[in-house]
């Protein structure tokens, strides 16, 4: 006989999925709306973000409730406290998605400032990174959360790149260009956020298989 | 649904006013846990409800006690009936000096009942099977009950109980003699049970209570301060009385 409680774990854990699920959703449209420049798609994400909003509240009330109830200790008390702020994380991801997509909408029916180059690869890497650490959590594998740790410089790298290309070779020269590279600034600097809740949540993945704490220190790749 | 329902429930041991307009709605297929400190009326308010409190000399009832909207505090009550139909667990396991299977049966045959042998072993497989403890005495049904362990002896009182088809089970601190291995095994039984039965539980183990039950009271001098979902009683509860009992200020 199982305890009862461990149902519960499960629920929370399968709402937690449902919102790695959506919000994975939202940031995948995101990019897919910048890149074909689909207005219609970016409105979309817009308008989903409240079933998100939602999720969260509600995934936030079963945890004070399951600490309440239970008094969980040990794994469990790691697994709800860890829970929580992957709660917070995903939907702080989800907020990214939207931001992006409004900036996806006023730059519709601009002309193309210059082919993207940067923004994708950097759009790739974020989605890697949010599959990468939802994954780790399902698994419960800190070895891939550690994967997500060690893409971050990777991230800002590309975002360093894109604000510079953005800055020097378009608005320096040609301030003209300068509401048009603004929003591909915003978006990068949207993207690199991306991939920081990615590595927060990963962190939270090692905390809660190790008990270990790693945030705010220098990553050992070993 | 409601299965027992009080209105305007009063109870007094001679002068002492033991129970104070209590009025609830405890609903069938689930557990209601009733908490408060020592001497608040929680347990004399589970006795209302099989009528134990009338084993006790100078009670007075006001007030009605509906048990499937029929008033159990009637004069004309038919306590057979009524104690069929609402078996009580008790803080130490009280098994007769009996056999497993002679336990089980008890009821059986005190009723009169000229049941087959065929049919009372079936009685005493499906009620050791609800409270899973088929597998481990099948093979001992002969044994004397004094020889289980504390656990098992709770086990097997409750499966007396359901052997005679309840409708209701009152539980009064019903873990307070076991170990906390045998108390998770005991609540996580209360669960299954309640898709099949009413449950009330008195405990003053708050965490028992919070674990284990869907509904929630609080009881304090003989009053019932607050009754509400368990989960709105431990997160957010309304009476300030509560929130000092439930966080440890009070008392």
């Amino acid at each position: 006989m199982g305890r009862h409680f461990d149902v519960e774990l499960a629920d929370l854990k399968n709402a937690l999925l449902k919102m790695g699920t959506l919000t994975e959703e939202a940031i995948a449209n995101s990019i897919e709306a910048l890149k074909n420049r689909d207005a219609s798609l970016a409105r979309v994400i817009i308008e989903g973000d409240a079933a998100i909003d939602a999720l969260e509240l509600a995934i936030d009330d079963t945890c004070v409730d399951l600490i309440a109830l239970y008094q969980p200790v040990a794994r469990d008390l790691r697994l709800i406290m860890t829970g929580m702020k992957i709660n917070a994380e995903l939907e702080r991801i989800a907020d990214l998605a939207v931001d992006i997509a409004e900036r996806t909408i006023e730059l519709v029916d601009k002309p193309h400032l210059k082919p993207l180059v940067d923004i994708p690869k950097l759009a790739a890497l974020a989605q890697s990174m949010v599959r990468m650490a939802l994954d780790s959590f399902v698994k419960g594998d800190p070895e891939l959360a550690k994967k997500v740790l060690l893409s971050d410089p990777e991230a800002n790298a590309l975002r360093d790149a894109v604000q510079s290309e953005l800055i020097d070779d378009y608005m320096v020269k040609d301030g003209s260009t300068a509401p048009r590279a603004v929003q591909l600034l915003l978006i990068a600097r949207f993207l690199e956020r991306v991939c920081d809740h990615a590595t927060n949540i990963a962190e939270n993945v090692i905390y809660l298989a190790r008990a270990e704490v790693v945030r705010h220190r220098p990553i050992d790749p070993e | 649904m409601d299965k027992i329902v009080a209105k305007n429930l009063n109870l007094w041991y001679g002068d002492f006013h033991a129970l104070k307009d209590v009025n609830a709605a405890f609903q069938a297929n689930r557990i209601t846990a009733i908490i408060g400190p020592s001497g608040c009326g929680k347990s004399t308010l589970l006795r209302v409800f099989n009528r134990m409190n009338d084993l006790i000399d100078g009670v007075r009832t006001g007030g009605e006690a509906l048990i499937d909207g029929d008033n159990i505090l009637d004069a004309d009550a038919d306590l057979v009936r009524l104690r069929t139909k609402v078996g009580m667990v008790f803080q130490r396991p009280n098994p007769f000096p009996l056999s497993v299977y002679e336990n089980i049966v008890f009821g059986e045959r005190i009723r009169g009942v000229k049941s087959k042998r065929g049919r009372l072993d079936e009685i005493v497989e499906s009620s050791l099977r609800g409270v899973l403890l088929w597998d481990e005495l099948k093979d001992s049904l002969k044994k004397s009950a004094l020889r289980l362990s504390l656990e098992q002896r709770q086990r097997l009182c409750i499966a007396r109980l359901i052997a005679v088809k309840p409708e209701v089970i009152l539980f009064d601190e019903p873990c307070s003699a076991l170990d906390p291995q045998a108390t998770a095994r005991i609540e996580e039984l209360m669960r299954e049970l309640k898709s099949e039965y009413t449950i009330l539980i008195v405990t003053h183990n708050m965490q028992q209570a919070s674990r284990v039950s869907d509904d929630a009271g609080f009881m304090l001098l003989g009053e019932l301060v607050e009754f509400r979902r368990t989960d709105e009683i431990f997160t957010a509860p309304r009476d300030k009385r509560t929130e000092e009992y439930i966080t440890g200020r009070y008392g």
